[in-house]
């Protein structure tokens, strides 16, 4: 199918608060289970956790819409806890 | 230690919330409501469209000082992947199981709401998270918000699909996979006028188009707003296994369909936001209530995807005058025991959203085996009779 989204692209035109330094989800990068990991990566609407070239799971919370997909999919798996961030902090709409 | 008393606190200025607080001021009940995002709205988005009727009931002539986008006149469902047949009819008619209805933006509509609802006299706190609960053997009796405590007579969770909070009480609130539906949504900015010809309508009215079946695992979604459109995909989490596409690549080929994409061509992205809906199956529902604790909107899955409309804007709106009044009930009896609490699941159940509710799952089902190639009018109307809308 032609177009290849562009997840960072639409990212871009968001509003974030980002909280630079503390992430409000703990991945735990130990977790193997290559299928597991592959299900996490593809229902990811903003495309936060990627593989290297190196097949090591990569997880960036910077641009987390907070929607709880992989919570809901993986908690107690690949996603260690989930929160949202703290107040006044993440993703902010303005539209909505 | 307890830093502040109030009559009732609530989780969460979404659409429940923001009506609860709303009635509860109204009702001169003192009344606080704690959002985390730093307006209400900011957390929030939707397909959407919100039907008019059970806001209606608690400020009467809304729609004419409100924020909201397009009435809606015209209705489409659409089946098919690679050719989308679709069916197109004017919205008093066949389908307008709950009257009239408008688009909406979350981010404004939201913060309008909370407006009004301090002009009644709630207290809105916005950008602060609600951590935990107070809880005395099994009560429920106020929040903590960082290292503030808050006590109350009553907390009402409007917090949302992912109730946190319902969770830490225990509650099976939390969807489950195959009950959470993620829904990822672009906005996309086109001058008013190339909305009115590409859409073929006028003024201020507005489509709303549900497409099903439009790929592998996921269906459509398009709304016209004033000068933006806000067109999506929806898929259940579990359905991830049965495709290999990603969900964000979902919306990107919905896009690029060739029936769909000059509808946005030349649109420029305003917003890119995705959010979970939860869709009770199996006459699902997660606990409603406790002692000290009401659960309103998502946070109780109140939320019904009809298959050709999708319903949780006025079923929050409902819940969270319900459970306002409940809690005005309680204080009125000084008795805010599970017992009398008990109240707002009669209520609920006495209301239109538990018929929503229970028609939801079958009329999706009915929907999606709607067949074009025979009569399709005729079969739809078949599917609103079986789903008792008719
Ligand atoms: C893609 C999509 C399309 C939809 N289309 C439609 C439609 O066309 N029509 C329709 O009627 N419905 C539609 N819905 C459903 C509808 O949007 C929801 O049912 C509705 O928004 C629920 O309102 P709510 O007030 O219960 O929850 P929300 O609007 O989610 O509000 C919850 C609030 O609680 C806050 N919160 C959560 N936790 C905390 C905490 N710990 N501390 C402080 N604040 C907290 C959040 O920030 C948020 O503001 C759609 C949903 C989606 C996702
Ligand atoms: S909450 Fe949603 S957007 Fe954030 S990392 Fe999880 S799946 Fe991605």
């Amino acid at each position: 199918m032609a177009g290849k989204v562009n997840v960072a692209e639409k990212l871009g035109v968001n509003k974030f608060n980002t909280d630079e330094h503390n992430s409000h989800i703990d991945v735990n990068k130990d977790y193997t289970d290559k299928k597991e990991i592959d299900r996490v990566i593809r229902v990811c609407p903003a495309a936060t956790y990627s593989l290297d070239e190196n097949e090591t799971l990569f997880f960036e919370h910077l641009g987390c819409l907070e929607c709880g997909s992989c919570k809901v999919l993986s908690e107690g798996k690949l996603v260690k806890s989930w929160n949202y961030p703290v107040g006044a902090h993440g993703i902010e709409y303005r539209l909505g | 230690m307890s830093d502040e008393r109030f009559d009732c606190i609530i989780v969460g200025g979404g659409l429940a919330g923001l009506t609860s607080a709303y009635v509860l001021a109204a009702a001169g009940i003192e009344v606080l409501l704690i959002e985390k995002g730093n307006y209400s709205g900011a957390k929030n988005m939707t397909g959407g469209r919100l039907y008019s009727h059970s806001l209606e009931k608690v400020i009467a002539n809304f729609a004419e000082t409100a924020p909201l986008e397009r009435k809606i006149v015209k209705e489409r469902f659409s089946r098919g992947s690679a050719e989308i047949l679709t069916l197109e009819y004017d919205s008093s008619g066949l389908l307008a199981p709950a009257g009239e209805s408008y688009t909406v933006l979350r981010g404004k509509f939201d913060r309008w709401l909370a407006d009004q609802a301090e002009e009644q006299g709630a207290m809105l706190v916005h950008g602060v998270r609600v951590d935990n609960l107070l809880i005395d053997d099994h009560k429920v009796y106020g929040v903590i918000a960082g290292d503030e405590e808050m006590e109350a007579d009553v907390v009402i969770l409007a917090d949302g699909v992912n109730s946190l909070l319902g969770q830490k009480l225990g509650y099976k609130t939390m969807p489950l996979a195959k009950q959470a539906v993620l829904g990822v949504k672009e906005l996309i900015g086109l001058s008013e006028k190339i909305i009115d010809q590409r859409f073929n309508i006028t003024d201020d009215s507005g489509v709303a188009w549900m497409l099903s079946g439009c790929g592998d695992v996921y269906d459509g979604f398009i709304y016209t707003n004033k000068d933006s459109i806000s067109i999506g995909i929806t898929m259940t989490l579990d359905d991830i296994d049965k495709t290999g596409n990603s969900a964000p690549q979902m919306l990107e080929d919905f896009k690029n369909h060739p029936q769909i994409a000059p509808l946005v061509a030349g649109g420029r992205l305003l917003e890119y936001s995705a959010h979970l809906i939860p869709e009770s199956k199996e006459n699902y529902l997660p606990q409603l209530y406790g002692a000290g604790v009401l659960l309103a909107g998502d946070a109780a899955a109140l939320c019904a995807n009809l298959g050709f409309t999708l319903r949780g804007m006025d079923l929050a709106i409902e819940s969270g005058l319900l459970a306002a009044q409940t809690v005005i009930m309680a204080k009125h009896e000084n008795d805010f025991s599970t017992q009398s609490l008990a109240l707002y699941k009669k209520k609920l159940e006495n209301s239109f959203i538990m018929n929503c509710l229970k028609s939801a799952e079958n009329c999706r089902n009915l929907t999606r085996e709607v067949d074009f190639n025979s009569d399709p009018l005729n079969a739809f109307n078949n599917v609103l009779k079986n789903a008792g809308i008719k």
